[in-house]
């Protein structure tokens, strides 16, 4: 009995739904129904952490979420990240340190990133990178990316 | 993926009776591994059940002299962001800290990870090492047993069609434990192989150790570790420990290391893991 799911849900703050296969990943959902494509597919097994979005304020790689779990859950994807038109403090830091080339890992890091400094304004370098030990990046190295992270982190609490 | 049907019951008798229903159904909690699992063809369920919304599922209740009740969908990050649980087993916060990445630990279960029976399960040495026992429930009761029998075979577990494992029991402890493991990076990595240890000690000598074995049997295992009872604390003891343990592994070969690398591995992370949870006993005195 193949059957399609109503899945209701809350974007980025918005109310969303969408129509899904159980099978579908979250990620899917969001890039291939939503048309939230800021999410990007790196690995879809759960080592590359391109994907990461926030589920109910934890960061998750949606490649490992199926849709239907969304039911109900609070997402936040790299799209939520800016306040209106004005870049966060992270996606500034980024830019500015370079920290990206190709950039299919970035919004991965960026969500990662700021689900960190919400809940510790002043991680020190050792704990930015264990937590970000689950996005690979294969352009820049990490340094540019830790640099980054630890210039927003002074920028957020300015 | 193949197509399957999902359901999110309430209970644990909606659970069972949907698993009883459906031979191939799958449990799902965090699914960092059932997902990549089935994407990749290896299981392919007709019914996925979500045992997420499941009360039972997500205790994590620690009382001193009863010990912890850990729900089987408990998610990794829960565990040591528990601070009563993190002092009481910090050997099992830190266990929770190094499965996967911070994503991963936002998912997955150790409950899921005794399910999925990976000879490599990170967390299986040190529940065995902790005498952790698995309460299970299913169409005919509810069943308790020890989790150093769950694993049968790489990826196969004691449940029967219908059964479902409720939660992870573990006494409380008296001494000190340690898991550690060899991979060749920092973090994100399957074990080489990997060490439980629990000790408690009487009188500055030890009382008895447990030992099990992550990646280098087909399941983990456990090491016949009762000589040890009665040992002073010396070098010579963590030496007879490492090849107590050395002596039990059963590893084969592949990509992560040779049989003698392994064998060598073993005897050292139980050194190591032995004089570490040696040291959490004393300090917890």
């Amino acid at each position: 009995m193949e059957r399609k799911v109503h899945v209701q849900t809350t974007i980025n703050g918005e109310p969303a739904e969408f129509l899904c296969e159980p099978r579908q990943s979250l990620l899917e959902c969001l890039r291939d129904i939503l048309n939230l494509t800021g999410t990007k597919e790196g690995c879809n097994d759960g080592n590359c952490g391109a994907c990461t979005v926030t589920m109910d304020g934890r960061i998750v790689t949606s490649c490992l979420v199926l849709g239907v779990e969304a039911e109900g859950a609070e997402i936040t994807t790299i799209e939520g990240i800016a306040r209106g038109n004005e870049l966060h403090p992270l996606q500034k830091a980024f830019l500015e340190e370079a920290a990206l080339q190709c950039g299919i890992c970035t919004p991965g890091f960026i969500v990662a990133a700021k689900a960190l400094l919400d809940q510790e304004p002043h991680p020190t370098e050792e704990r930015i990178r264990w937590w970000l030990a689950n996005n690979l990046c294969r352009c820049t190295g990490y340094d540019k990316i830790v640099k980054a992270v630890q210039k927003a982190a002074q920028e957020v609490t300015l | 993926m193949k197509w399957f049907d999902y359901q999110a019951p309430r209970n644990i008798g909606e659970a069972v009776e949907a698993m009883t229903l459906h031979p191939t159904a799958r449990p799902l909690a965090g699914g960092t591994d059932l997902l990549v699992q089935m994407r990749a063809g290896r299981r392919t369920p007709d019914l996925i059940v979500d045992i997420k919304k499941i009360p039972e599922l997500n205790q994590l209740h620690f009382e001193p002299g009863l010990g912890l009740t850990l729900g089987a969908a408990v998610p990794c990050y829960r565990i040591y962001n528990d601070s009563a649980v993190s002092r009481a087993y910090p050997s099992l916060a830190e266990v929770a800290n190094i499965i996967g990445g911070t994503q991963i630990q936002g998912r997955a279960s150790i409950g899921g990870n005794l399910c999925n029976a990976a000879p490599s399960a990170d967390s299986i040495p040190l529940l065995i090492a902790l005498g952790a026992t698995a309460r299970i429930t299913g169409p005919s009761g509810e069943r308790t047993i020890d989790v150093a029998a769950f694993c049968t075979a790489p990826g196969v577990n004691v449940l029967q069609p219908g059964e479902i494992l409720v939660s992870i029991q573990i006494p409380p402890t008296a001494g000190g434990a340690r898991y550690l493991r060899f991979i060749p990076r920092n973090e994100m990595d399957i074990a080489v192989a990997g060490a439980g240890v629990s000790v408690t000690l009487s009188n500055g000598n030890i009382q008895s150790a447990k030992i099990a074995l992550a990646s280098v049997a087909p399941t983990p295992i456990t090491v016949d570790a009762s000589s040890l009872s009665g040992a002073p604390v010396n070098d010579d003891t963590l030496k007879k420990a490492g090849e107590l343990a050395a002596a039990a592994a059963k590893p084969i070969t592949d990509m992560r290391g040779t049989a003698d690398y392994r064998r060598h591995l073993c005897a050292v992370l139980t050194r190591r893991a032995l004089a570490s949870a040696i040291a959490a006993a004393k300090e917890s005195k």
